[in-house]
């Protein structure tokens, strides 16, 4: 375990430790200290490595993340695992707004609750949240799913996709073309198996899913109103 | 654009040290707004009777004295002054309104930044650390403050342009954010006798809400009022005689995050700026919500709806939309 | 009445003109708003309404070919450890594969690559032919986001954020179904053959303040190596101008509304944004005011057509321009000899503008594989090289005239307008008096 103080070193210092890794390193245990709600802290990182940041951290954290697993002991700020390609990202406190934001793949697991916008635009990720999430949530999401275990804020998968969306507790209102769905088998394994891989104890028949009503698909005036 | 950050201290024995508690936040800032910086400090709340006037001059060499005395004869009132770099801070047995009048018509060159029983507001261009020395903050104390970092984005970069802007006594509102009416409503603000000595949309939103308490509506209301009538994106910090409020717009994209601990409550734009607070590793943490005023003071708002997440001092109320309200049958 | 007593002349209103009416039947008949590509179309004021002041006795001139004008540039030097270095102060817009076929893509690498200047990615993101065709690429951030992935970051040569793009400043893009082909529904994880809906803000950040932070991201990612720019349609220049400086960016595009886009609302592209003649001075005013002129620079685009046009840009104070609409032109697009066809299609060469349909002709705004066969990459990239190296050299020309020995020492008092607006957009004098109108203001 290598551990860098990012108070003491910096934050180009800190990740250019990390970018400088190459994939097949077997230093792959770090541990950041200090990070004080500084942003960008991990981001853009293409290793297999396995990163704790210890405390807040503030925008941006593991953007961008490939092959790597970060764990931020704390809160995330805006945009955590923005863009994430692959890999996993934890977050054991709250994110703020826009988590997962257009993110490609990979696993972001929110322990506590994410804010508003979270997975906007997602195009393909994962995202488990333990607690609700905010409004605008799945905004404009094109594909991935999103796990909410508490509830859902206003506009929820608004202009929504092919993004699958599982909500546990209450949706305050969704946004335009999404619709709940039927949930059949098929939707259960997926989720029970998202449940799973993000350690999160819940019963996937507990959860509702949303989805696209692809009602815009094909451009009409009679539908403007909704764009 | 902009920074802003508010400390409230809710354990007394800290209040010596507000200043010093304070100047990380703000200097934390620096990035989010190079061009000017401005403080409402609340300290030395003044007698019953008397006013505390913050005055402003572009120079630092102005001669304050000859100022109280013209006070002090035209008005046949107290005035005592005491002069921190270009501002000053004036107390008086005046009447406010016959003190603004006294001051457009001898000393037209000073400006009138705040008034109040214990609010002091000092702003001006140049970094905050910089802005945070001349007016010597660091070593003040208080129960509580109010800061801002400013990058202009419409309007000039000015001394006057600087936030926070004063909206009544003991009030004043600083901003992030940018709006997109405030022409239209800075117009209408003038027809009904307020006076702006910037072009900045954050002048416009603290006239707005001077001119809802002219009319006697609450703070509460007034906040509620401006969800519906100023269009834009905004975080606003509103700095009370007792404490602070909280305020964002439906759309909430201009970030803001609060914590709190036995000792404090705090406001920033960015988390990074309270980490540098003792305890923030164990305060608690969480994001204001849009449409949703949080105040904290003995003098709160009344809440018809808490919001769960409040097990602390703070009293918050979520405002429904207009529409929903008339629905309801309206709450006051 | 007798038919030899005299009438006036049928007349048609200049408010109510054919165009207009046209636009009110179809509006009656579909009940959709008209999209369309390319720019806004209406006369506007522009750079032919400037006009240089060639050496006299007083200024004397540069030969020819002999001494040297120099016309190279550096974009990206304020923090980036490798910035772009361009033989030419005119580089290649961003414009989507997607809008464009993979042969125009390619074609305009090659074109780039000759004249020793850079191409730009669009709404899209990068494909491996752009990348390998194009010595210097230019990777567009958009709200949208598509295909964006860190490695195309880091094989970049600069990072271009799109905060907006002059034919729709504050507009999302469009693509509609036609040209969601297999391919562009990978590259933007869009199921094919539907509309495409984007977004008109970025995602994760509002604001230059928050921008700031997003640039310092990107940054980390690409180890503070690429020059980051900034592109904003022509609304505020002056007050974007500095705000992107403040938010760290190292070069400014701003594109007027001569701009063209592939596709968006005509009444949007018309009625929204500034000419492009209006965003220049304001701009250069911000960079000097805050010292930062030729330190962060400056590129300008919407409708850069010629030589004079690229010198009158870089006279009034700007460090680049970049074209979009003229390379397509120079590559066959809107060519005359395919007249037949665009007749077919109800339109006529120079015209054409349903790019969004996917129908082109020329081969070049178009998915469909037949159409986009037609267009030949080398031949379009030699043409493309040979309609840049003209630019460069009529600037060249206009450069030496006015006796400077590179084309960044051109400056607004070589020039004077022919219109009173033109002398105010520009702020210089109205030919032969020594007014500038609108600068009490």
């Amino acid at each position: 375990m290598n551990t860098l103080d990012l108070e003491a070193l910096g934050l180009r210092a800190v990740n250019g430790r990390l970018h400088a890794l190459r994939p097949e390193t077997n230093e792959r245990r770090w541990r950041i200290e200090n990070p004080r709600g500084a942003h960008a802290i991990a981001c853009g990182l293409s290793s297999p490595l396995d990163v704790e940041i210890a405390g807040h951290v503030g925008f941006y954290c593991a953007g961008m993340n490939q092959r790597a697993e970060v764990t931020v002991h704390g809160h995330a700020g805006v945009g955590v695992a923005e863009n994430m390609m692959s890999g996993v990202v934890r977050v054991k406190g709250n994110a703020s707004q826009s988590a997962g934001a257009t993110a490609h793949g990979g696993l972001l697991v929110i322990e506590g609750d994410a804010s508003s916008r979270c997975g906007i635009s997602m195009k393909g990720i994962d995202i488990v949240v333990g607690g609700s999430v905010g409004h605008m949530s799945a905004f404009m999401a094109q594909s991935g799913s999103l796990v909410v275990c508490g509830d859902a804020g206003e506009a929820l998968g608004d202009s929504i996709y092919e993004a699958r969306l599982y909500v546990r507790g209450e949706v305050e209102s969704l946004g335009a073309d999404c619709v709940e769905k039927e949930m059949r088998a098929e939707h259960r394994e997926a989720l029970e198996a998202l449940l799973e891989r993000a350690g999160i104890d819940a019963d996937a028949g507990d959860f509702r899913r949303y989805g696209s009503a692809r009602t815009l698909y094909h451009f009409d005036s009679d539908q403007a109103a909704a764009y | 654009m902009c920074g802003i950050v508010g400390l409230y201290l809710k354990n007394d024995a800290l209040r010596p040290e507000l200043g010093r508690l304070f100047r990380p936040m703000l200097l934390e800032m620096t990035s989010r707004g190079p061009d000017s910086a401005g403080v409402a400090i609340y300290r030395d709340p003044v007698g019953d009777g008397e006013t505390k006037f913050s005055l402003a001059h572009d120079s630092a060499a102005h001669d304050w004295q000859r100022l109280a005395a013209d006070i002090a004869t035209a008005l046949e009132a107290s005035a005592r002054v005491r002069a921190i770099d270009t501002h000053a801070i004036l107390v008086s047995d005046a009447d406010e309104s016959r003190m603004r009048a006294r001051l457009a018509e001898a000393h037209p060159d000073v400006r009138l930044v705040g008034s109040g029983t214990s609010v002091e507001i000092f702003k001006e261009t140049g970094l905050p650390e910089a802005v945070y020395a001349r007016f010597e903050l660091e070593a003040a104390g208080g129960s509580h403050i109010i800061g801002h970092t400013r990058m202009a984005t419409e309007s000039a970069v000015t001394t006057a342009g600087s936030h926070p802007f004063a909206t009544g006594a003991d009030l004043c509102l600083v901003h992030n954010g940018s709006l997109s009416n405030h022409n239209r409503l800075r117009e209408e603000l003038v027809r009904h006798g307020l006076a702006f000595q910037t072009d900045n949309d954050s002048e416009v939103a603290a006239a707005y809400l001077t001119w809802k308490l002219r009319q006697g509506y609450s703070l509460k209301r007034a906040l509620e009022d401006a969800l519906e009538e100023l269009d834009g994106f905004y975080t606003f910090c509103i700095g009370t005689g007792d404490g602070f409020a909280v305020l964002r717009d439906p759309i909430a994209c201009k970030h803001a995050v609060l914590a709190e601990t036995d000792d404090w409550v705090a406001m920033a734009t960015e988390y990074r700026a309270i980490a540098r607070l003792p305890g923030a590793e164990g305060a608690r943490i969480w994001e204001p919500r849009p449409r949703t005023v949080y105040s904290w003071g003995p003098d709160g708002f009344e809440g018809d709806e808490d919001d769960g997440a409040t097990a602390s001092s703070a009293q918050a109320t979520t405002v429904r939309p207009a529409a929903e309200r008339a629905a309801a049958g309206g709450v006051h | 009445m007798d038919q030899d007593t005299p009438r006036t002349l049928p007349r048609l209103s200049a408010t109510f003109d054919p165009h207009t009416l046209s636009e009110i039947r179809r509006a009656a008949s579909t009940g959709i708003y008209d999209i369309r590509g390319a720019g806004a179309k209406r006369p506007l004021p522009h750079f032919d309404d400037l006009l240089f002041l060639g050496a006299s006795i007083s200024r004397y001139p540069l030969e020819g070919y002999r001494e040297r004008c120099g016309t190279e540039v550096v974009l990206g030097s304020r923090h980036a450890s490798t910035p772009l270095e361009l033989k030419i102060p005119i580089t290649i817009a961003g414009m989507s594969f997607g809008s464009l076929s993979g042969q125009a893509k390619e074609a305009l690498g090659r074109g780039a690559n000759a004249a020793g200047t850079s191409t730009t990615t669009g709404d899209g993101g990068m494909t491996p032919e752009e990348r390998e065709h194009s010595r210097l690429l230019v990777y567009q951030y958009l709200p949208s986001r598509y295909g964006m992935n860190p490695d195309d970051l880091r094989r970049a040569d600069a990072i271009e954020v799109v905060v907006g793009q002059g034919a729709k400043p504050g507009g999302g893009g469009m693509l509609l179904g036609q040209k969601i082909n297999a391919r562009v529904a990978r590259m933007r994880d869009l199921p094919e053959g539907i509309d495409q809906r984007s977004a008109c803000r970025h995602p994760d950040w509002t604001g230059p303040d928050d921008l700031e932070i997003k640039i310092l991201e990107l940054r980390e990612i690409t180890a503070w190596e690429k020059p980051i720019f900034v592109k904003v349609g022509g609304s505020r220049p002056y007050y974007d101008t500095a705000l992107a400086v403040k938010a760290g960016a190292d070069v400014v595009v701003l594109d007027g509304m001569q701009g063209g886009t592939a596709a968006t609302q005509n009444v949007f592209i018309e009625h929204v944004g500034l000419p492009t003649l209006a965003c220049v001075r304001p701009a250069v005013q911000a960079l000097q005011e805050l010292d930062m002129h030729r330190k962060v620079q400056l590129v300008v685009s919407g409708g850069i057509r010629n030589g004079a046009d690229v010198a009158k840009v870089l006279a009034l104070g700007a460090d680049a321009v970049s074209i979009g609409t003229a390379a397509l032109i120079a590559m066959g697009d809107n060519d005359p000899a395919l007249e037949g066809e665009y007749r077919a299609l109800g339109t006529t060469a120079g015209a054409y503008d349903a790019w969004h349909a996917g129908r082109d002709p020329a081969g070049i705004t178009t998915q469909d594989p037949e159409l986009a066969a037609r267009l030949d990459p080398v031949v379009a990239g030699r043409r493309l090289a040979n309609y840049l190296k003209v630019m460069t050299l009529e600037a060249q020309t206009i450069a030496r005239a006015c006796g400077k020995n590179h084309l960044h020492n051109l400056e607004p008092e070589d020039l004077v307008a022919l219109t009173v607006e033109a002398a105010a957009m520009a702020r210089v004098p109205l030919a032969g008096t020594t007014w500038v109108p609108g600068t009490g203001i």
